[in-house]
């Protein structure tokens, strides 16, 4: 056991041990993380994924304000029981434009990765505001604030700087989304709205959300939930196995 | 050199042990092996970790992981495990799935079956709106599925209809559709005759009224309702319209709930299931619905 003494000399000497220990977690990152930038099975591509809506961002970015993912993980697991309950299990491409991503292992309450049409929006407002007058074992608090609270132009003009940093980032948001940016997150909460905003988006949902005259969080939020895990066409999905 | 400790853990005596030679502040180090239990452990999990990169997906490479010789992908692992699930249960889906569905009723074994399985699937894609056990959310529009008044029809042929392409949602054209007016928004109706139709469905429904007026309704529930709701209330259920002539509401049937509905009209929207459920998992769950008290 000769070979531990000379880990005196690395032990007994700060700055020895603060450049190897340096040395070791950089190979280790190096070997755990970079792989997975440029391995063809890590970064499988499947049809249907686009970036966000206007809309869609401002309920995300609500979602993640309320803390939503403290109790909501989006991930469901390649496990029978969840694939059973929740849908398809969840595939990478999936949160491709989510910064940050919200996977998650904890879930007081159930996974929404695929929430999307599965309730009605007069459903998600009304559980929204008393979540126990639909689900009484429920312990989610109320949020029925959130159609008291207008979004206005100043918002839709938040939503289209994200959607700028969303670009540096490479998320593919072309000119005339970029133009249209501030138009199409007031369209697609209204019916009559330009249709433009589903071309742009496609699987898009343009309806008034909580069925009042203004564009309000409540809009926002469920504008996103309604389209959480429906961009992927599962009938038409092939799973590569070999991951 | 401070004075020697009292306390020796190891036993031995405080000389004996060989301390680090630095000196900080006058405290000393002792320079104690690592306990030999933890130093094998610590190389067996070593050697182990060679094993379990042969064994397991690890090592990156150009285009891909190693894959490792037991072949491990939980992707795979899950696909089998449904595979083995459904396997089991073929035999049943695919009876299920042949037999006509007013003759489920008549095989007790696989009817029996329809209700277990259709109770597991109700409990994950039906009770948060219709309620754990069925009963709907008064009120609310959420109707209670344990009785018998149905807005679309109760055979078994109707509720698979329901389940598999759901009602007024925008995902399948083949949902079922209809729209009754705003009266009071679109300026159909003036706010008296509004009223008055709300005191004619409340004699209608058996409820407190004014007679006055719901004998001043009855010629605007003819023009304005009846086409839907039926010359007697009693409602139809091509179109999805309830029945008015009974105690039974969907969104409330006092006074103010009535003239709510007429004035800005309501109507419930429920998602299709047509890909989230297999066919067999449809019926299944529609002879649960089914005999749970208002099967037609």
């Amino acid at each position: 056991m000769s070979i531990f003494r000379h880990h005196k000399k690395i032990e007994t000497h700060a700055t020895l041990l603060l450049v190897l220990s340096f040395l070791v977690v950089t190979i280790g990152g190096i070997v755990q993380i970079v792989p997975l930038f440029y391995l063809e099975n890590t970064i499988e591509e499947v049809d249907g994924m686009r970036p966000y809506s206007p809309l869609e961002i401002a309920g995300r970015e609500i979602y993640l304000r309320e803390g939503c993912y403290n109790c909501h993980s989006q991930m469901i697991r390649p496990m029978r029981d969840e694939v059973e309950r929740y849908g398809h299990y969840s595939l990478a491409a999936e949160s491709m434009y989510d910064h940050p991503f919200q996977w998650g292992s904890k879930r007081t309450g159930p996974d929404l990765a695929r929430l999307g049409g599965r309730y009605s929006d007069d459903w998600h407002v009304q559980h929204m505001i008393n979540p126990q007058s639909v689900v009484p074992e429920s312990i989610m608090p109320s949020y029925g604030f959130m159609m008291n609270r207008t979004l206005g132009t100043s918002d839709a003009e938040h939503v289209r700087d994200i959607m700028r940093v969303y670009r540096l980032l490479g998320h593919p948001y072309d000119d005339e989304m970029m133009e249209n940016a501030i138009s199409d997150f007031f369209a697609q909460a209204d019916p009559m709205g330009d249709p433009g905003v589903v071309d742009r988006y496609p699987g898009a949902q343009q309806r008034n959300f909580d069925g009042q005259p203004e564009v309000t969080e409540m809009d926002a939020i469920i504008a996103y939930m309604q389209m959480l895990g429906t961009l992927v066409d599962f009938e038409t999905f092939v799973p590569d196995t070999s991951r | 050199m401070a004075d020697a400790p009292k306390n020796k853990p190891t036993g031995k005596k405080e000389d004996d042990i060989p301390t680090t030679g630095h000196s900080w502040d006058g405290i000393e180090e002792y320079d104690n092996p690592m306990p030999r239990w933890w130093v094998w452990i610590f190389l067996i999990t070593v050697v182990w970790s060679v094993g379990y990169w042969i064994a397991y997906p690890a090592w990156p490479g150009i285009q891909s992981a190693t894959s490792g010789l037991l072949g491990y992908s939980s992707r795979a692992n899950v696909a089998t495990e449904i595979a083995e699930f459904e396997t089991r249960n073929d035999v049943w889906f695919a009876q299920l799935t042949e037999t006509d569905l007013d003759e489920i009723r008549e095989d007790p074994e696989l009817h029996r079956f329809a209700v277990n399985a259709g109770a597991s699937v109700f409990a994950a894609q039906c009770s948060q709106c219709h309620g754990a056990g069925g009963a709907g959310v008064q009120a609310a529009g959420y109707p209670n599925l344990l009785n018998d008044a149905w807005l679309w029809g109760g055979t078994m042929d109707d509720i698979v209809t329901t389940v598999t392409w759901g009602i007024r949602n925008e995902d399948y054209p083949e949902a079922r559709w209809s729209e009754m007016p705003a009266f009071g928004v679109d300026g159909l109706l003036d706010e008296d005759e509004i009223d008055e139709i709300v005191h004619y469905v409340l004699r209608m429904s058996g409820q407190d009224h004014d007679e006055a007026l719901a004998d001043a309704g009855a010629e605007g529930y003819e023009w304005n309702c009846a086409s839907c709701h039926g010359d007697a209330g009693e409602g139809d259920y091509f179109v999805g319209a309830p029945a008015l002539n009974n105690q039974i509401w969907f969104y409330g049937g006092s006074e103010d709930d009535i003239r709510h509905s007429i004035y800005y009209s309501r109507f419930g929207v429920m998602p299709g299931f047509e890909t989230r459920l297999r066919e067999a998992e449809i019926r299944a769950v529609a002879a649960y619905v089914h005999q749970l008290g208002g099967g037609q």
